[in-house]
Parts: structure tokens; sequence; C-alpha cells
């Protein structure tokens, strides 16, 4: 049983440019889907559809009997940049999107959300004294604090030091561990898909395609640095060297060392 | 290692430092008013020069306080005061709508901006016999050329706020389904406030400067009358006094603007105030 389901979605923009083509897909309740693929090949695009932020030109994004054509109350988004807002406090902008719920509830809500992703103790502090990590955590807790059935989160790390980036992976499947949401994220990074998701779909650009499909069924959690992980990435990076018609570089484990490969045979 | 009693680490050097520095800063900056100041009283004292054209200090304050002990000062300076109130109100009103307006919708931007942009070439001071044409002698003339003084700071400080509030804010409020009403409430108007409240105290700074203009082209009251006054019975001292109270209700109502909005721009100096 599907729950979010996209029927060939494309979007051209106004400029011409073909970002996406006839995407079709259907995300299950509780499932983890992360798309994967380089700059340009339309990720961000197709997220954004989902979100209702922009409309597709063609197809329908659905979330169970309702076509989005704009933000709807049960799909949350996680940006790239924290995006907190400067004039409220972290519990401020914590319990943002629940500003016409009770006074106490939301107190609740959001000291619940802070205590989660561990900032209780800088509930009343502005979002510019906040280190990039702890704003990007203070973001996770403002989109999870509506509780909606859908998260979807564009590249949200990337800009994130490894070892933070790291961390809030494990944090964030904490929190949807808590009532597992259905998350769709962006990434670039391969390890990050493996890490989290259960589906991972590599798109191909110009215009933007799903190319592949990889299910990821590790048990959670998964350790980074067993054989399977391993395997798993291989697969991906296999996946995303067929996506861009590159020659196949199986051995190497990293992207740019296959291409260096397939430059070299 | 430990630090023998009385001994003082280079924390504490450095603190004491810091401290000194910051009440020695501005203390650095009196230094030259007021050993000028000093000097000229000496100077007139002790008969090396007349002071009849550049009064010592003490002569000032002695006017200052003669005018204030009189309430002559008073009644001009309140004059004065509510003239920079009524235009200033006016201004900010109809700087605050068009800038609103403008920096809102592209269209009424192109509509309006050349034509204010025209307008805010002309020298204010220009419009003055046109504005005593219309508006007569009085109160109507004066209150109108300041209103104009202080639009176009307010005009341009709103429509600029409006037109650089961060995009990427205003979509996590579409994320989040504001209403129109609500997208301004609780993303424009807090995204704009600290850019208005410096096209407040631009616009303030204007009207005080314009309000002396129309004083000075023609009035029975005000300090302005004052300067005026001053000049022509060869009273020194009084402009000097006037000057002074210029000073202090124009630094007054500045800080006023800015203590009023102090609370609402704690986040914005979050980091000076560490």
């Amino acid at each position: 049983m599907t729950m979010l389901n996209l029927e060939r979605v494309g979007k051209t923009y106004p400029n011409g440019v073909h970002a996406l083509d006839a995407v079709t897909l259907g995300v299950a309740p509780g499932e983890i889907v992360a798309v994967i693929g380089g700059s340009g090949c339309g990720k961000s695009t197709l997220l954004r559809a989902i979100s209702g932020l922009d409309t597709p030109t063609q197809g329908s994004v659905r979330l169970d009997d309702v076509t989005i054509t704009r933000p709807h109350e049960q799909i949350g988004i996680i940006f790239q940049e924290p995006r907190l807002l400067p004039w409220l406090t972290v519990a401020g902008n914590v319990g943002f999107g629940i500003e016409d719920r009770p006074k106490q509830e939301r107190v609740g809500r959001v000291a619940h959300a802070l205590d989660r992703v561990g900032l209780s103790e800088k509930a009343n502090v502005w979002p510019r004294e906040l280190s990039g990590g702890q704003a990007q955590r203070v973001a996770i807790a403002r989109a999870l604090v509506p509780q909606p059935q859908v998260l979807l989160l564009d590249e949200p790390f990337s800009a994130l030091d490894a070892f933070t980036r790291v961390d809030l992976q494990d944090h964030l499947l904490n929190l949807w561990n808590e009532f597992k949401p259905t998350l769709v994220m962006v990434t670039h990074d391969v390890e990050e898909a493996i890490a989290l998701a259960d589906r991972i779909l590599v798109m191909r650009p110009h215009p933007g395609q799903i190319a592949d499909e990889i299910e990821i069924d590790l048990p959670r959690p998964r350790d980074r640095q067993s054989a399977a992980f391993d395997f798993a990435k291989r697969r991906v990076l296999t996946a995303l060297d067929r996506s861009l018609d590159r020659a196949v570089g199986v051995e190497h484990p990293e992207q740019k060392a296959a291409q260096g490969a397939a430059m070299w045979w | 290692m430990t630090i023998a009693a009385g001994q003082v680490t280079p924390e504490q050097r450095k603190a004491t430092r810091d401290r000194v520095a910051r009440w020695s800063w501005p203390v650095v900056g009196l230094i030259l008013p007021v050993a000028a100041g000093l000097l000229w009283e000496l100077a007139v004292r002790s008969g090396w020069a007349s002071g009849r054209l550049v009064p010592p200090p003490s002569v000032i304050f002695a006017t200052f306080w003669e005018l204030a002990e009189t309430g002559e000062l008073q009644r001009h300076a309140l004059a004065t005061c509510l003239r920079v109130a009524a235009g200033f109100g006016i201004g900010v009103v109809a700087g605050t709508l068009a800038g609103a307006l403008t920096g809102y919708s592209a269209f009424i931007q192109r509509l309006l901006d050349p034509t204010l942009q025209a307008l805010r070439a002309i020298p204010s001071i220009a419009w003055v016999p046109l504005f005593v044409l219309w508006f007569g002698i009085f109160e109507g003339s004066k209150i109108t050329l300041i209103a104009v003084g202080v639009f176009f700071p307010v005009y341009l400080g709103v429509m600029g706020a409006i037109m650089s509030v961060d995009r990427k804010l205003v979509e996590v409020g579409r994320a989040f389904r504001l209403s129109d009403a609500a997208m301004v409430r609780r993303i424009l108007l807090p995204a704009v406030l600290p850019a208005y409240v410096l096209a407040l105290r631009s616009g303030l700074g204007l009207g005080w400067m314009f309000v002396v203009a129309a004083e000075l082209l023609g009035a029975s009251e005000g300090l302005g009358y004052l300067l005026i006054d001053g000049q022509q019975l060869g009273k020194p001292a009084q402009i000097v006094a006037a000057i002074v109270a210029f000073a202090i209700i124009g630094k007054t109502t500045d800080w006023i603007v800015s203590a009023v909005a102090a609370p609402f721009l704690r986040w914005e100096d979050a980091f000076v105030r560490l």
C-alpha cells in the first residue's frame, strides 16, 4: 500500500529547461526513500514538486486521495540550510508550525522536540548563537513538531562537516523511530543514502528521470564498516555510473576513482 | 603550578585592560571639546579675547538657564517639537504606505517609483515658496516641508527592506501554509523591522533639519525663531543656546525611537551585548 504517489510527474521551467520527465513513484507509509544523483539531475525539482512549493507541469503528486498543488499540512520539509527565523528564539522556531495550538500543548511539544534533538538548554537562545549542526537540529525539530505523515529533506546535511553529518543522520533515525513518518530525502552523499534509506532512487539528468532503484534491506542501526554496507555502496556507485553512461568501475569505492578508471580503460 | 596570592594572571590583566578601555574610549572623545571650552573660557576671563561674538561656555550656560527659567525655552522648544511631531507623523505614514506598496508590487513600483525619485531629486527647500502659497505662512507650510523631508528616507527604507526580505524565509512561511495576513505578521514585518527603525531614525534626523529651515524662513516661535532673534539682536549666546537645545532634543527623540524599538530587535544584537 503506497500513500504518496507520483504519476508521470514532469517539470519544464518557463525558460525551457526540462528538469524532470515522467517520474512515477509510490512510497509506502513509514518508508525511507533516498533520491541520489549528480547536480542538475532534477532531484531537488522532484522534492519541491512533492512539497507543493512548486507545481509540476505534467502529471500529478497525490498524498492518499489529495492532489498536491500547494504545501500540505501532512508534508513537512527540511531545507539544505536551517532557515531559522532569526527574530524567534530556538523554542519559538521549533513551535512555528503549531502556533494555532493552545499554549500549554505548544510548550509541551516544543520542550519534547528540543529534548529529542538534545538542545533543551538552548531553548531561549537566538538562532545566530547556534553552530551549523545545532541550527540544523532545530530545523529538524521544527519540521517534526507538527508530526507530518511525510517529511521531505533536501540535502539536509550537505553543509555540515563529516562528524556532525553522521551524528545528525543517527539523530534523524532516532526521531523517525518515534512516529515513523515517511521520509523522502534528496542527497548526493552515497553513504548517507545507504545509512538511512530502505530504497535508493538513482536519477539521471537531461531531463531528470529515475534511472535505477536499489533496495537496501540491511538491519538498522547500520554498521558503516560492514562488508554488506560496502557492497551496497558499490551497487549504488555502479548504478550512478550507469546512469551517466559511464564505464562500470565496480572495484572502486569512490565515485571519483571510478570516473578515473573509466577514463583509463 | 600555583599562582601566588596577589599575583595577577594574564587573564585578569586583560580583563582590567578591557574594563578600562570600555570606559576610557568615550572619555578620549571628550578631551578635545572640553579642552577647547576650558581654553576659551580662560582666554575670555583673562581678557585676551572679548568673547562678544564667540561667547564662552559659562555665558552660554547662563543664557540657557535664563531662557529656561523664564519658560521661554520651553515654549519655543514645544512649538518646534509639535511641528516635528506633526510633520514626522505625516511623513512616516505616507512613506511607509508608499514604500510598502512599491516593495510589495513590481507594477506599483514601476508606476510610482520614477516619479517619486524625480521628486526626491529636488532640494526640498525649493518647495518652500510653493508651500507658502498653497498652505499659508503659518503651520501648514512648515509641517508640509518637514513631512516631505521625512517621507523620502522612510519610503526608500521600507521599499528596500521589503524587496530584500530573504526569499528563503518566505518559503518557510509557505511550507507552513501561512495565510497572506500571517505571512505579513510572522515573516515580513519582523524581517523588515530593523531596516524600518533605521529609516525612521534617518527620517527623524531630516525632520529636525527641515524644522530649522522652516522656522528660519519665518516663525514667531520655535527654536529656529530663537536663532533668528539672536542673530537680529546680536545675541550669539542665545543662538548657541538654541543650537544646544536642538542637539539635546534631537538626540533624545532619536534615543526614544531606538529605545521603543529595542525590545523587538534584541535578536539582532545578541552578539554585540555578550
